[in-house]
């Protein structure tokens, strides 16, 4: 077996913000100990609510942002450090989408030259080459020249996405990373994107980091799926049995908040609380104050993330080795 | 027994452009009816038409009948009496949808203060208690908080306390927890359900996520284009399909558990309200339209007891999901 | 609370220090007050002796820390014309503007914001036209023109009132009119948009979903927030009332604190013009720190934000 493309060890980020009436400076740990592995060709879905860090990790794992500790590694070389030419030579293989399209393109600009402003800056091709590359990835997201010619404003969401995606696919990228790129979408289009996500990934071979919080995305397209709870991954498993056979906690509580026709609400897991605030994260596990399981332990030791068997990590005290009596309590 | 409100024809159009294209529903009560459909269809103007809401700009015929009283057009004294009285509201965006410089209990008390028969420290007393409801500790306290010292779920808890300040016997959700975290929504549903349960309010759930919908309601109508597709019993709905767009939906949205399947995507976009196609809106998009789909809009009729849907393909259609083939 | 209020006193004093300076420099680079007020025919010696008298002959840096040094000891310095004490000059104008401005300061307010608000709540109808059409018509004619079509108007043509002076009430009615048109005129437009932005909030609409009758919406939901961007364009205005009138106060021969300052510019009367210069700072300086202050009684998010900041 080949080197995974992306490996990213134990990274830390936090940062520091104001709060209370004297200016007193807090640090918010957005990110802690994320350590995961994405084999070329696969996809690693990330999922959690606000604040739990997954977008944070998606612009470190891109070098957007530099981690505190810890290290990323890209195709086996450490992240070049940004600015510099080899930085920009690493960046031509990774790209990145994410939830607002309209954002992320210049209403002034028609945008097949939108689509074409990554080849020009770093030189890809002939001008004449580069005119052909810009139909061809029109193509490859099953949108026509005539779609090139319009403006932002005068395409769909979906429409968008795809140019979106087009232009991020100009430079041949290995790496994508998508940040909820397909959550601002109705469900009709929402499917369109993430099968031609899917067909993409399968022709040219692309590596993913989807982050979402949808549930059911994720899993559609993702091989592995990590977790994340304020800043820290509680559980990580291939994605089709993490969802089947939840064992942490929230896992379990997030899988069974996700509404599904044809079953009623009776039997939910309803959690108590607020949701999670990073400036106040408790002491010991991060969850533990809204834990239907809770024990005395998990107010004082952050439980690790360790292998319960079957390719499954989870960072809980009440889960522990390959053993499935837990499961039952649920 | 007579409907608690009855909608029939209920049009509206923004400067001559239709959005809504003649809508009939209607709803018992104590009823949950869910209204699922996506951005654009018409399930948020049907209810903001029905109680007044609409700008002025706004066109809006047909006929609303609560208790069997025309409201459409109704003088604004009687309507004032009736949104937030009889039938209240809440809506999607929990930021933005309380005023940001009033406390909450300013706020919760004008609706008190409007729709029941009391004053002076019972409204005040009425107000906690309607905290304490919905979940919101401390009332006391909380009470004299402004709107952003809250989060979202809570700005929701605290819409859900002002709309049962009237006693309602309608609430109607406009996408209550779409702006919400998946374990926060599990939260608001689950109040909304047993506040249900307990006062015997009917709901009207409008959502864009069937899952939602689904679980919480026990009859569902589509909406595509402006107008209703089809309705049905929730459970039915989801194992049954028949109008082409509700299966084009249904099969849309990416499983949970099971196998992983390709998902089956609708071609196309929604239509554009100012070149709506003739005859069935969906009829562009649709696998199975025919030369009759483009000329006249099929009429939402009865297929069963409690079912209805507007294909003239709806046979076609049924087979085409059982896996009969044509002829 | 009180580090937000710390940090806006100490730009406010840094603004006008910087405002001062900068009239400091520009006066005593464009032109020779001795040759100004003297005039050009007078001989050398007595020039010189004029520059000598009023230390003109210094060095630029050193007459500068000295204008300083005497604002410290509250000394405003004198008039070049007369040896008056600036500050004399100025506060006994002020009476004469302020008998202008305030009473345009009430007809803006009066007539702007109840302008603003209705074209708000009938948008798009005749009226709202109308008032737009004559906002629009109010900030884009400058008030000289203004003010010599009213006298066009109403001195030469009807010979209702008077041209210019300041014999009787009549005589102030003019100017007045002049400075509350385009006044209202910018708070029509500005109360008029935020009306609307307000207006279109989601929590209007909850308002309304809750039974609240329009006019109870308009009054106690819409305008207590519309009144935040307003407040900033009042504090502006109320910022002017010392200093607004200098067009206005010419045209019209009214000896209020604008004409002082043009004549004293001309004549290079260079501690007048400081004096006038270093009132109008402060008095821009305070209304915006008065704005400030309302900001945080206005909008409960900003006394949040304040103890942050």
């Amino acid at each position: 077996m080949s080197r995974p493309l992306v490996e990213v060890s134990s990274i830390s980020r936090s940062y520091s913000m104001r709060s209370g009436m004297f200016g007193r400076s807090a640090a918010i740990h957005a990110v802690h100990g994320v350590s995961l592995t994405i084999p070329r060709g696969e996809t690693l879905g990330l999922v959690g609510e606000s604040g739990s860090g997954k977008s944070t990790t998606g612009r470190i794992v891109l070098g957007l942002e530099p981690p505190d500790h810890g290290e990323v590694r890209f195709d086996d070389k450490p992240m070049a450090t940004p600015g510099t030419t080899a930085w920009r030579a690493q960046r031509a293989h990774m790209q990145m989408i994410f939830q607002d399209p309209l954002g992320a393109l210049d209403r002034r600009l028609p945008v097949a030259a939108q689509i074409r402003e990554p080849l020009d800056i770093h030189g890809l091709g002939t001008p004449l080459e580069r005119e052909e590359r810009v139909r061809e990835l029109l193509r490859a997201v099953e949108l026509t020249p005539a779609h090139g010619a319009r403006y932002p404003g005068a395409l769909s969401g979906g429409q968008r996405q795809r140019i979106v995606l087009a232009r991020a696919l100009a430079t041949k990228p290995d790496f994508l990373v998508c940040d909820e790129p397909v959550s601002a979408l109705d469900v009709s289009i929402q499917a369109q994107v993430v099968n031609l996500l899917a067909d993409l990934q399968a022709q040219l071979a692309l590596t993913l980091l989807f982050i979402s919080h949808d549930l059911r995305v994720v899993r559609q397209i993702s091989n592995v799926v990590a977790v994340m709870y304020l800043g820290r991954i509680v559980e990580i498993g291939c994605a089709d049995d993490l969802f089947a056979r939840p064992e942490h906690p929230y896992t379990q509580a997030l899988v069974s908040a996700s509404p599904a026709p044809g079953r009623r609400s009776a039997g939910r897991i309803v959690l108590a609380g607020d949701p999670p605030n990073p400036a106040a994260r408790p002491q010991g596990c991060a969850f533990h104050p809204r834990c239907p399981r809770t024990i005395t332990r998990c107010a004082s030791e952050v439980p690790a993330l360790s292998n319960v068997g079957g390719n499954r990590q989870v960072a809980c005290h009440l889960v522990t080795g390959p053993q499935v009596e837990t499961r039952d309590a649920a | 027994m007579a409907p608690l409100i009855s909608i029939k024809d209920l049009s509206v159009a923004f400067h001559g452009v239709p959005v809504l294209r003649g809508v009939d529903l209607a709803l018992h009560k104590g009823e949950a009816l869910g209204l699922v459909g996506e951005s654009g269809s018409g399930k948020s103007v049907t209810w903001l038409a029905a109680l007044g809401l609409l700008p002025r700009n706004a066109r809006v015929s047909g006929s609303v009948r609560l208790d069997s009283r025309e409201i459409l057009g109704a003088p604004a004294a009687e309507l004032d009496r009736i949104r937030g009285g009889r039938v209240a509201m809440i809506f999607q965006d929990p930021a933005s949808a309380l005023n940001p410089v009033l406390t909450i209990r300013k706020q919760l008390c004008e609706s008190l203060a409007l729709h029941r028969d009391i004053s002076g420290g019972a409204v005040k007393a009425e107000a906690r208690r309607l905290l304490d409801l919905v979940g919101i500790p401390d009332a006391t306290r909380r009470l004299e908080a402004y709107p952003h010292e809250f989060s979202g779920g809570q700005v929701q808890r605290i819409m859900i306390a002002m709309a049962l300040a009237g006693n309602p016997d309608l609430l109607i959700a406009d996408e209550p927890t779409t702006a919400l975290d998946a374990t926060i929504q599990a939260q608001i549903l689950e109040l909304l359900s047993t506040i249900r349960r307990e006062m015997g309010m009917a709901m009207v759930l409008i959502s864009h996520d069937l899952g939602v919908v689904a679980e919480n309601c026990d009859r569902v109508a589509v909406m595509y284009a402006g107008r209703i597709v089809e309705e049905a019993p929730a459970n039915q709905l989801f194992a049954d399909p028949v109008h082409p767009y509700a299966q084009g939906l249904i099969g849309a949205l990416p499983p949970l558990d099971g196998p992983r399947r390709r998902l089956t995507a609708i071609p196309g976009t929604v239509p554009d309200p100012a070149s709506m196609p003739d005859g069935c809106a969906f009829a562009p998009r649709c696998a199975l339209a025919e030369a009759p789909c483009g000329i006249v809009a099929p009429s939402l009729a009865p297929i069963a007891e409690d079912r209805a849907v507007a294909c003239i393909r709806a046979e076609a259609s049924r087979r085409a999901l059982l896996g009969i083939a044509a002829e | 609370m009180g580090r937000y209020f710390a940090i806006r006193i100490g730009r406010a004093a840094l603004t006008i220090v910087l405002v001062v300076t900068f009239a400091f420099v520009v006066l005593r680079l464009s032109g020779d007050p001795a040759l100004m007020i003297l005039g050009p025919e007078a001989p050398p010696e007595v020039l010189a002796a004029f520059r000598k008298a009023w230390g003109l002959d210094d060095p630029i840096w050193f007459q500068y820390l000295d204008y300083f040094g005497a604002i410290a000891k509250g000394e405003l310095g004198r008039s070049m014309r007369d040896g008056r004490p600036a500050i004399e000059l100025v506060l006994e104008r002020i009476p004469a503007t302020l008998a202008l401005t305030l009473p345009a300061f009430a007809f803006k307010v009066a007539l702007g914001i109840p302008a603003g608000i209705y074209a708000a709540l009938h948008r798009g109808s005749g009226i709202d036209r109308a008032v737009m059409m004559t906002a629009v018509a109010g900030f884009t004619v400058p008030s000289f023109v203004l003010a010599l079509l009213l006298v066009l108007v109403f001195a030469v043509q009807l010979g209702w009132l008077p041209s210019g002076g300041q014999d009787s009430w009549r005589h102030a009615i003019l100017p007045i009119v002049t400075l509350s048109l385009g006044g209202a005129a910018v708070l029509a437009r500005f109360t008029r948009s935020a009306m609307l932005e307000v207006l279109g909030q989601p929590y209007i609409r909850t308002a309304s979903a809750k039974g609240v009758p329009w006019r109870k919406v308009v009054t106690s939901h819409a305008l207590p927030n519309a009144a935040i961007p307003t407040v900033t364009i009042l504090g502006f205005m109320v910022g002017t009332l010392i200093a607004g009138a200098v067009v206005v106060e010419s045209v019209f021969s009214w000896p209020g604190v604008g004409r002082l300052l043009v004549v004293a510019v001309a004549n290079r009367d260079l501690a007048v013009v400081q004096c006038i210069l270093l009132l109008v700072a402060m008095t821009m300086v305070t209304s915006n720190l008065i704005v400030d202050f309302l900001y945080g009684f206005l909008d409960p998010r900003l006394r949040a934000k304040g103890a942050h900041a």
